[in-house]
């Protein structure tokens, strides 16, 4: 927790109250690049949050990083800028310098690239290396659920490489994008509840408003549960990386991407329940932001997939561990 | 989010010493718990074994040596709760002395009260019961009628109390009563006071109730002209309800919120290895546990601070409830009985049915969200 995570945030909440609304949010549906927003990102200096301050950046760890996503994420995120940060962090920590211009990030089985045809290289984790590519040909695809630009780019020869710090382990680029999803899930989840408390408190059937009657009130009493625990479950995960690594930290990002993935469908289903006709229409903007956590959760492994891999590991280490281990990863980095 | 704030915080610099030495003690004192133990967890009373932890300093941790505390932090208490609660521990002696009663006492009581009750809890010898609800006053705690009326040197109580856990075995409880003028509608909160009663003061009768476990587990209280003197009022006068209501956030923020049935979790996983639904299920269970303690933590950094947060309090427990009641029924769905030792099988049954109470002790779920909902700006 640090001043200049502090000031980045304020930077960036500014920013997007002033430049994200539901008009750039659908324009990006139709492919049109928010070249203007994105100039001020880098002018700001913001692609570069997460390398040394000594290397011209900012020198955020993932728990600053997080908490900057987690703005994004309640905005929208109308530009990959997270990726483009974890990029560029993961190559400063390899040792390589970071190139200018917008930074995709490889993650193993992803079908694409948010808004890879305005990416210029390629980060991503390979044999035992961190290698830096420059991105040549593209196919444009889309995600089917934000119905974002979700494009394949192929890497050109390789620009650098170096050996691969064990603080970001082989799972690094995965790890990265899960705890990318998470936060961007944790913003977008408290946008979406204070969107429908608003609405509740202003939308009257039989005489009053429907926020005042103890059904709708239960509901959002739920989402709003759901809302802190991902809150918190992303902020455990970045504080763990920031302790242990990301290869370290892989059961709290693993946690934080599944309690995020079950929040995002229980908000959603709450939210959209609240709003009834109304927030099922394309004109209101309530779905703006649930097809983008519907699609988030699925990004960089599903509940499934880091559940599992949790599971997996408890089994392994028997019902005597179970409790030890809960208990034992941040007292150990404390001693 | 909307006035809920949660901040990390870290437990404190010894807990790995003091997690060891509890875990090396409970091993010893759990080694022939029956499944009924794990499975009544912090409602299950074991004046012996209460004993054995306040001989090791770890009753009334926090509180001032002059009355036999340990003066240790909030936070290191909170280690201790949790290790007793992840064994499923019968900690039920101690337990409301330790959380609310000692605390209320310490915090309000006359230095007499305290010299008086406070060494003994911490020795794990006196048991508290809570007297809150009344036959017709359940989550509506306000509307509560047994009465308190003024007497020379002291008061004389009439009316009854019920579902007052493990009375019948206790020494004392701490009872919110009526004592200023007949209930005025618009002042419900009003003329409400905290006492001490001694539970085995003539006129009181104890009826223990049996639960749908078959287990002796709650009461009902008659009080029938029971006089107490000045000396047992706690607090002041008329001030019931804010001194009772401020005990919320320690009733609900603790780790015994989401952690009822995490025993059931520990003893059925070795033999969930060949079912081939189980790692996605437990890393869920997982998933979930490690973000609740650290959402508990969170209130319980919040409170040695000094501050009282009653709402995130009210959020950690709805959440925690939610959990620990979903836990067993989970678990049952993964659970081969033909392949699971008898002991799971009879913990897994004996928690689905302790797992109803979850929610509806220390506040219902629709209580606590009606709470959350407030706390959103929903009216």
């Amino acid at each position: 927790m640090s001043e200049i995570r502090d000031i980045l945030v304020e930077q960036v909440e500014r920013l997007l109250t002033d430049q994200s609304n539901p008009t750039l949010l659908r324009a990006a549906e139709t492919g049109t690049w928010p070249a203007t927003l994105w100039a001020e990102i880098e002018a700001l200096g913001l692609p570069l949050a997460m390398v040394p301050e000594e290397q011209g950046g900012a020198g955020l760890g993932w728990g600053d990083a997080a908490a900057v996503w987690h703005v994004l994420g309640r905005h929208g995120a109308p530009v990959p800028l997270a990726e483009s940060m974890a990029a560029a962090g993961i190559l400063a920590t390899a040792g390589i310098a970071p190139p200018a211009g917008l930074l995709g990030l490889v993650v193993p089985r992803e079908m694409g690239l948010p808004w890879g045809r305005q990416v210029e290289n390629l980060v991503g984790i390979l044999d035992g290396n961190v290698v830096l590519h420059p991105a040549t040909a593209h196919k444009h695809g889309l995600q089917p659920i934000s119905r974002l630009p979700y494009d394949g780019r192929v890497p050109g020869h390789r620009a650098a490489a170096a050996a691969l710090p064990p603080a970001l382990g082989p799972d690094g680029a995965l790890l990265a994008g899960a705890l990318i999803h998470a936060a961007l899930i944790a913003g977008a989840l408290e946008a979406v509840l204070d969107m429908t408390l608003d609405y509740a408190n202003t939308r009257k059937q039989f005489g009053r408003a429907i926020g005042g009657f103890q059904a709708v009130q239960q509901l959002l009493a739920r989402c709003a549960g759901e809302v802190a625990a991902t809150g918190v479950a992303v902020a455990n995960a970045g504080r763990a990386a920031d302790r242990r690594g990301l290869a370290g930290a892989e059961f709290e990002i693993a946690s934080a991407k599944v309690v995020a993935g079950e929040a995002a469908g229980i908000a959603a289903d709450i939210t959209h329940q609240v709003h009834a006709a109304i927030g099922f229409t394309d004109e209101h903007p309530l779905h703006l932001f649930t097809r983008r956590m519907w699609a988030w959760r699925d990004s960089c492994g599903a509940e499934r997939l880091w559940a599992r891999r949790i599971g997996d590991a408890a089994l392994a280490r028997g019902g005597d561990r179970l409790w030890a281990d809960l208990t034992s990863r941040d007292e150990e980095t404390a001693a | 989010m909307a006035g809920f704030r949660f901040d990390l915080r870290d437990t404190p610099a010894g807990a790995p010493a003091l997690r060891a030495t509890l875990r090396a003690f409970l091993a010893e004192a759990g080694r022939d718990w029956p499944p009924i133990v794990p499975a009544y967890s912090w409602m299950g009373f074991d004046r012996a074994f209460s004993r054995e932890v306040g001989k090791r300093g770890w009753i009334g941790m926090t509180w001032p040596a002059t009355y036999g505390g340990g003066e240790r932090t909030a936070m290191e208490r909170y280690v201790v709760l949790e290790e007793m609660l992840a064994v499923g521990a019968p900690v039920g002696a101690h337990w409301i002395g330790d959380r609310q009663s000692g605390p209320l006492i310490l915090r309000l009581g006359t230095e007499e009260q305290r010299r008086e009750f406070l060494p003994r809890i911490v020795s794990g010898e006196l048991a508290f019961a809570i007297g809150l609800s009344e036959p017709d006053s359940g989550s509506d705690l306000a509307s509560l009628r047994t009465r308190a009326e003024k007497v020379p040197g002291g008061w004389r109580i009439n009316g009854r109390k019920v579902w007052t856990t493990n009375a019948h075995r206790c020494d004392f409880m701490i009872a919110l009563l009526r004592t200023g003028p007949a209930q005025d509608p618009k002042a419900r909160h009003q003329g409400l006071s905290q006492f001490l009663v001694d539970c085995r003061l003539s006129g009181i009768s104890i009826r223990p109730i049996l639960d749908l476990v078959g287990e002796e587990g709650f009461n009902e209280i008659t009080f029938d002209d029971v006089f107490v003197p000045d000396a047992m009022l706690v607090g002041t006068e008329g001030n019931g309800w804010e001194q009772a209501t401020a005990e919320l956030a320690f009733e609900r923020a603790g780790p015994e919120r989401y952690l009822s049935s995490l025993p059931l979790l520990t003893a059925a996983l070795d033999d969930l290895r060949a079912e081939p639904a189980a790692p996605e299920t437990v890393g869920r269970l997982l998933a979930r546990a490690g973000t609740l303690r650290q959402m508990s933590l969170a209130v319980a950094g919040m409170l040695q601070d000094g501050k009282t947060p009653a709402r995130e309090a009210a959020l950690v427990k709805d959440a925690g409830n939610d959990y620990e009641q979903a836990l067993p029924e989970t678990l049952r769905a993964l659970i081969d009985p033909a392949r699971t030792p008898p002991q799971v099988r009879e913990m897994l049954g004996l928690m689905t049915m302790v797992a109803r109470s979850y929610s509806l002790r220390g506040g219902t779920r629709e209580i606590l969200r009606g709470i959350i909902a407030r706390q959103l700006g929903l009216r």
